[in-house]
């Protein structure tokens, strides 16, 4: 699969849901991209904005659709790679603030 | 413009990286990065370590400027550590 077929088949499914694609369409194809290499390497999608273990139950919440889309959405209009927005934050109609990392870093092994 | 040290560990994979990146190539700033997804074992857990003193979340971009951190793509802080 390629980034653009991901793009066709994710849209579907998510947009359904009420998360959108970031009207930054370059960054999404980039980000696209970057879950496919994650696929290959670990086997699953994991996040690309975080480091993952390679060990699919450590980083199950960090599997796109991560965990923290939707707190995150829901107070940013944004996850945290901004892949994945609300309506408002294409819109314009929110600020884009930096998302901060939500996932408590016990999760990360350190 | 600074003759500070810039060092940027960032992941490969990263869109807020790649932006981080970017701004500093297009502000002509002599950095080092580490793109630390792709290390594996020790040297990935030394470079870890590292990370942590200066950012204990371990997230990514961690930039150090001098002595200034910045967590994360933050346009106007690196600029601003970068005396831009």
């Amino acid at each position: 699969m390629d980034a653009t077929e991901l793009y066709g088949k994710l849209k579907k499914i998510h947009e359904a849901k009420g998360y959108y694609f970031s009207d930054d369409h370059q960054r999404v194809m980039e980000l696209l991209e970057a879950l496919l290499i994650n696929k290959d390497r670990y086997g699953y999608m994991a996040c690309p904005c975080r480091l993952a273990s390679g060990d699919r139950e450590s980083d199950r919440d960090i599997i796109c659709p991560c965990e923290y889309r939707e707190p995150d959405v829901a107070e940013f209009g944004s996850c945290y790679c901004n892949l994945y927005v609300s309506k408002a934050w294409n819109d314009g109609t929110i600020d884009r603030e930096y998302v901060p990392e939500r996932r408590p870093p016990e999760k990360m092994g350190l | 413009m600074t003759d500070k040290p810039v060092k940027v560990f960032s992941l490969s994979t990263c869109s807020h990286c790649k932006s981080t990146k970017r701004l500093l190539d297009e502000c002509t700033v002599k950095y080092e990065f580490v793109d630390v997804d792709l290390l594996d074992g020790d040297e990935r857990k030394a470079i870890l370590e590292d990370v942590k003193k200066f950012n204990p979340r371990c997230s990514f971009p961690t930039v150090v400027i001098g002595d200034d951190v910045i967590v994360g793509y933050k346009e106007d802080k690196i600029k601003e550590a970068l005396g831009l």
